[in-house]
């Protein structure tokens, strides 16, 4: 298989160890004196959009952040609990960069391109050491040195944390950055404004069209290059542990204007959320990986046990993750997790009113923990009660947030019973194709972070969200931009009544006019339910052929109905949420399609992507690297039709092999 | 920033309301204790003494100089920041739950301080200007007859009373957040500190609460 | 219907930041005791739409209480009665059926109204803009374990960052003060080896903004503290106060 010619991915020759060093010391540099007059529009203000337009404005470039939140800070990277992997070694247990390549290239199941993941990891350090320079505050051990804990998929402890609240912390890091340099004027903030589309002018991204979410008007923005930078497509699935703002928008747009979208179909399920309670639910929320370092996940043996879990004695618990993959136990990816915990539910060892739920129990090392306590602080022959409370405390103080976030959600105290969780819609791999550079396949226009789909293959690794992020932000794009605008020092500021931009709004207007025309009978979220509901049942956890032709055309139906049928109150020349939605439902019911043909196309099952008609007799995932070792990329062809290009992956350091956990 | 800024940030001007609200407190030390003469029951003779010694005093002149410096400072900064204050929240919530969140009296040092005001102008006029007019004349003056007379008027003791209740819980809470204020605030002595403020706000009161009463009862006579 | 709670809400109405406002009355039914307090919005937004009236608007975006977006005054508190949760972590069985519930958005002069529950609050970036940072570009940094922190003063840093900058500390202080929320970020550097270069500039300008954003002065009423859903503690004004009189007795 080549590649499609559509797609160079700009993989610098050499030794995968060299490339990066070697690119980062040849790419074309952009002098001090004409930075100043190159204008980067970054769309997005989480880790990636925050890191990125910090590090751009530091450099000299004009640089304008536009986020559809009220501040940059509210970004979803703030809701990430768990860590940030970075290849330190500090444990002094055998990691090394070569060791987090593997791991993610082994945990995306052989579908990331090798030349990317490889970069990651040589940058991963950098990440921490410049979080530390801002102040984050990670978790520390006594000596003042930093903490580590594991994640799922690696048998090292590689992963930098703070509390429950790694994500936050970063994000702040990176967004106290980007306020400095809106305070020294380097960087114009544009916050409540969405994006609604790309300008291309002669072949290359020359800006956006914005809209002023609460004056409702519509801006035009002029950029040398434009960075897309707005996160994941999950809330496609409506119920997922995406921020209810979280959308596809931004990235959908430069999509129908030329940018291929890659391995759509790619969704990872998280196994540890909060099982849904009932119809009114409105997100799911996640309870972090790190409690599988402590918790232990299990079912009843016996098919339907209605006791509580406290009375199920041990030897009649089934700790199925531990039985069927002794190597990794709890601390399996997440993909197979999820997997092993639809399997056990969809067998009938399900818990909790709905069934559709394990235990996740943290008893056993609380007792542990309380034991370990007990020694160091010399009591002799402490009570059960004692060691208990003990073990509670230290619990407490490493997960105590998420617990307290438990208890508030479902009423249950989780230090007295197990929790009950289940898998739920968490993040995206696939995304804006992106080249080494991160440019799509249209000039100027960028993508970075979740939005792009270039790093994790088809399942991504516990606590590498926050470090793919900050890694495109803070160390790849600074270097990689160079080579684009270094062509671009006489390019001069297009003016905005350019015929283009001016074409652009007169769409976008007419489209946010036909959406308050329609004036029908169904609200928006109606729309979204009835969508998630599609994708969730026919494209989620397990997909097979024949629901996956079933869900296209029941999309192409429920888009056709949303046309003529959704209710938009208000006006659009205000402050309108619900037009905001609408938008944006809109652009997920195109986008569900896609994710469907994919599924479809890819006859395999590989990391997040499990296709029911292939899988080992044990029930893993069984990948077809004959045919299918490649990207995925979408050409929007307009009138939701696609061309398909692939982009082939070559393994010229790590061998293809099954994935075994075991 | 300069100076000036110093004082035109709010936390200035707090900070000048702290140190001003902690210089007065030393006052009323100085005030209760020689207040509490009168408790010796001789007649007046001690208090009397004490009286004098403070109208006539070089230094203790120059000090009532920077008292009234002092009042004035913390009532005019004080009505400063509650314009400050007002202005930052321009429309009302229509439902307001300040006792979930905090005392009452933390939330109305503006009132209690406007009460003591009304009350300081009621004192002067019954106990400072007499006894400047006498400095002044050149006569003695008998502070302690000077008491017992107003404080044979059930009007005055009410006052007084007010006055006294007011002083108490502008105190309870301005003790502790004067350090505060300072930047004193630590999880080990913050505590001893507010136990202190509050034995030291009603032992103060309870004790200038207690002339009036006894005096009107007849007890010290 | 999924649940059984029948609730009058009564919720602020405000066009926009100029016009005038007030409340207005909606009854919900089959209310969960699930639900999230958003969640029960969610209800009745639903029903004016099918009504073809004009929905609440409110600002809310993560629903799991850590990006600081959501902002109910709630029966005169803000995030309601429920200690230590943002709105929408807030739920309904800590309501009972029949209850009348008030919904104002934040008030402060600092934090104009955008429409009925929605405000705007980017006070709070500006102030960060003007010192809320260490001056670090991207690649300065030394290797992170270089710098040696005392356990408990990085876990005291981390508990200061914690703050989500919601504004429930300006919205129930009762003179609109930010300074719990600045003090929070203030303190944070100030514990940290990283934070002391710019520590006497850092006070100064944030005080200096946060003044100039028009919040008012602390009383030490303690309410932002307690209303606080991340349990910033009073401790860091006192520290903002220290680093304020130290930088104002350095400055040259």
């Amino acid at each position: 298989m080549a590649s499609s010619p559509k797609l160079d991915a700009k993989i610098p020759q050499g030794e995968i160890d060299q490339k990066w060093t070697k690119y980062r010391s040849t790419v074309h540099l952009v002098n001090p004196a004409n930075k100043r007059s190159l204008e980067v529009i970054i769309v997005g203000s989480g880790l990636a959009g925050a890191s990125a337009a910090a590090s751009l404005a530091e450099m000299g470039y004009k640089v304008k952040v536009f986020c559809f939140q009220d501040s940059p800070r509210r970004a979803h990277s703030i809701a990430a609990q768990g860590g940030i992997n970075a290849a330190k070694n500090y444990q002094n247990d055998g990691d090394s960069v070569y060791r987090l390549f593997y791991d993610t290239i082994k945990g995306g199941d052989y579908r990331a391109r090798e030349a990317n993941v490889h970069r990651l990891s040589e940058v991963s350090g950098a990440i921490i050491d410049q979080c530390v320079a801002q102040g984050v505050p990670f978790a520390r051990e006594y000596g003042g040195v930093l903490s580590n804990r594991s994640f799922g998929g690696t048998q090292v402890q590689r992963t930098f944390y703070a509390a429950g609240q790694t994500g936050q912390q970063l994000l702040l890091g990176a967004y106290s950055a980007l306020q400095r340099q809106v305070g020294m004027g380097a960087v114009q903030l544009y916050a409540r404004h969405e994006m609604l589309d790309v300008v291309n002018i002669d072949g290359k991204c020359r800006g956006i069209i914005a809209r002023d979410l609460i004056s409702g008007k519509l801006e035009r923005h002029f950029g040398h290059a434009v960075l897309i930078a707005s996160g994941g497509y999950g809330n496609v699935f409506y119920l997922s542990t995406n921020a209810m703002g979280s959308n596809v928008t931004a990235a959908w747009k430069a999509h129908k204007k030329g940018a291929f979208f890659g391995n759509p179909c790619y969704t990872q399920i998280h196994p540890t959320c909060i099982p849904v309670s009932g119809d009114h639910q409105s997100k799911l929320t996640l309870m972090s990986e790190s409690l599988r370092n402590d918790g232990r996940i299990w079912v009843p043996k016996k098919a339907g046990d209605t006791r509580k879990p406290t009375d199920i004695p041990e030897e009649e618990r089934d700790y199925y993750l531990e039985r069927r993959y002794p190597a990794f136990g709890n601390l399996v990816p997440r993909d197979v997790a999820s997997r092993a915990a639809k399997e056990r539910c969809d067998a009938g060892f399900g818990v909790g009113a709905s069934k559709l739920a394990v235990y996740l129990d943290f008893a056993a090392n609380m007792m542990r923990y309380g034991q370990i306590e007990a020694n160091k602080q010399n009591l002799h022959n402490p009570s059960k009660e004692q060691i208990r409370e003990l073990g509670r405390a230290v619990v407490k103080e490493k997960y105590g947030n998420l617990f307290d976030m438990y208890k508030q959600i479902t009423g249950e105290d989780p230090y007295e019973v197990p929790m009950r969780i289940y898998p739920a819609v968490h993040y995206t791999m696939g995304g804006l194709w992106v080249d080494y550079n991160l440019q799509t396949t249209v000039p100027g226009l960028y993508a970075l972070g979740e939005a792009n789909f270039s790093d994790h293959g088809a399942n991504r690794l516990g606590a590498s969200a926050l470090m793919q992020g900050l890694a495109d932000g803070y160390f790849v794009i600074p270097y990689t931009i160079g080579d684009y605008l270094s062509e671009e020092i006489r390019t001069k500021a297009i003016p905005t009544d350019h015929e283009a931009f001016v074409k652009a709004e007169a769409e976008v207007q007419e489209r946010i006019n036909k959406l308050m025309t329609i004036k029908g009978t169904k609200s928006v979220d109606y729309f979204h339910k009835q969508l998630g509901k599609i994708m969730w049942e026919k494209c989620g956890m397990a997909r097979n052929a024949e629901g996956l032709k079933q869900a296209i055309s029941e999309i192409q139906k429920l888009r056709e109905e949303f046309w003529k049928n959704v209710r938009v109150t208000g006006e659009a020349n205000e402050f309108n949420p619900e037009l905001e939605k609408a938008g944006r439902v809109a652009d997920f019911l195109e986008l569900g399609e896609l994710m469907c043909m994919d599924a479809l196309n890819r006859n395999e099952s590989c990391g997040g992507h499990f296709r029911e008609e292939y899988q080992t007799k044990d029930g893993e995932a069984l990948r077809d690297d004959d045919n299918f070792a490649y990207v995925a990329a979408w050409e929007n062809k307009g009138n939701n039709a696609w061309e398909l290009h692939k982009e082939e992956l070559k393994f010229e350091n790590i061998k293809l092999a099954q994935r075994n956990y075991a | 920033m300069s100076k000036e800024n110093f004082l035109k940030a709010s936390l200035g001007k707090k900070l000048v309301m702290g140190i001003t609200g902690l210089f007065l407190i030393t006052f009323l030390v100085v005030h209760v204790s020689l207040n509490a003469c009168i408790f010796v029951n001789d007649g007046g003779v001690l208090f009397n003494e004490g009286a004098h010694f403070m109208s006539h005093n070089f230094f203790i002149r120059v000090m009532e100089i920077v008292l009234f410096a002092g009042i004035f400072t913390h009532m005019i900064q004080a009505l400063i920041l509650t314009l400050h204050n007002k202005k930052a929240r321009p429309v009302a919530y229509a439902v307001n739950n300040g006792a979930a969140n905090s005392k009452w009296y933390s939330r109305s040092m503006g009132v209690l301080g406007s009460l003591l005001l009304i009350f300081f102008v009621v004192h002067w006029a019954n106990f400072w200007i007499p006894t400047k007019v006498a400095v002044f004349n050149g006569e003695e003056h008998n502070t302690f007859e000077n008491m017992k007379a107003v404080f044979s008027k059930e009007y005055f003791v009410a006052i007084y009373m007010v006055g006294v209740i007011s002083l108490c819980y502008h105190l309870l809470h301005g003790f502790p957040s004067a350090f505060q204020t300072l930047g004193l605030n630590n999880k080990k002595y913050t505590p001893m500190l507010k136990t202190a403020g509050a034995i030291f706000s009603i032992v103060v009161c309870t004790l200038f609460a207690a002339m009036p009463i006894t005096m009107y009862l007849g007890i010290i006579k | 219907m999924s649940g059984n709670m029948n609730l009058t809400l009564k919720v602020w109405k405000q066009k926009n930041k100029d016009a005038k406002g007030a409340l207005e009355t909606y009854q919900v039914k089959g209310i969960s005791p699930d639900m999230s307090f958003l969640e029960m919005f969610d209800v009745l937004n639903e029903q004016l739409i099918t009504e073809g009236k004009d929905p609440i608007a409110f600002d809310h975006d993560c629903r799991e209480g850590i990006c600081g977006m959501c902002s109910m005054y709630i029966n005169g508190r803000p995030h309601g009665p429920v200690k230590g949760v943002t709105t929408c972590q807030l739920h309904m069985r800590s309501f009972k059926d029949g209850d009348t519930i008030v919904v104002e958005p934040w008030r402060s002069a600092a934090f104009p109204v955008v429409k009925d529950l929605a405000v705007n609050r980017s006070a709070f970036d500006r102030v960060i803009a003007a010192g809320g940072f260490v001056s670090v570009n991207t690649g300065n940094a030394k290797d992170a374990n270089n710098i040696l922190i005392n356990k408990d003063d990085a876990d005291d840093a981390f508990n200061a960052a914690a703050c989500i900058g919601c504004g429930a500390c300006v919205a129930t202080c009762k003179n609109g003060s930010a300074m719990l929320f600045v003090s929070a970020k203030v303190s944070q550097l100030a514990l940290l080896p990283q934070g002391q270069i710019e520590k006497e500039a850092r006070v100064l300008n944030m005080v200096n903004q946060m003044d100039e954003e028009g919040f008012g002065a602390c009383s030490v009423t303690g309410a932002c503290e307690i209303e606080c859903p991340k349990g910033i503690s009073l401790e860091n004004i006192a520290r903002m106060n220290r680093e304020f009189i130290g930088a104002n007795a350095t400055k040259k």
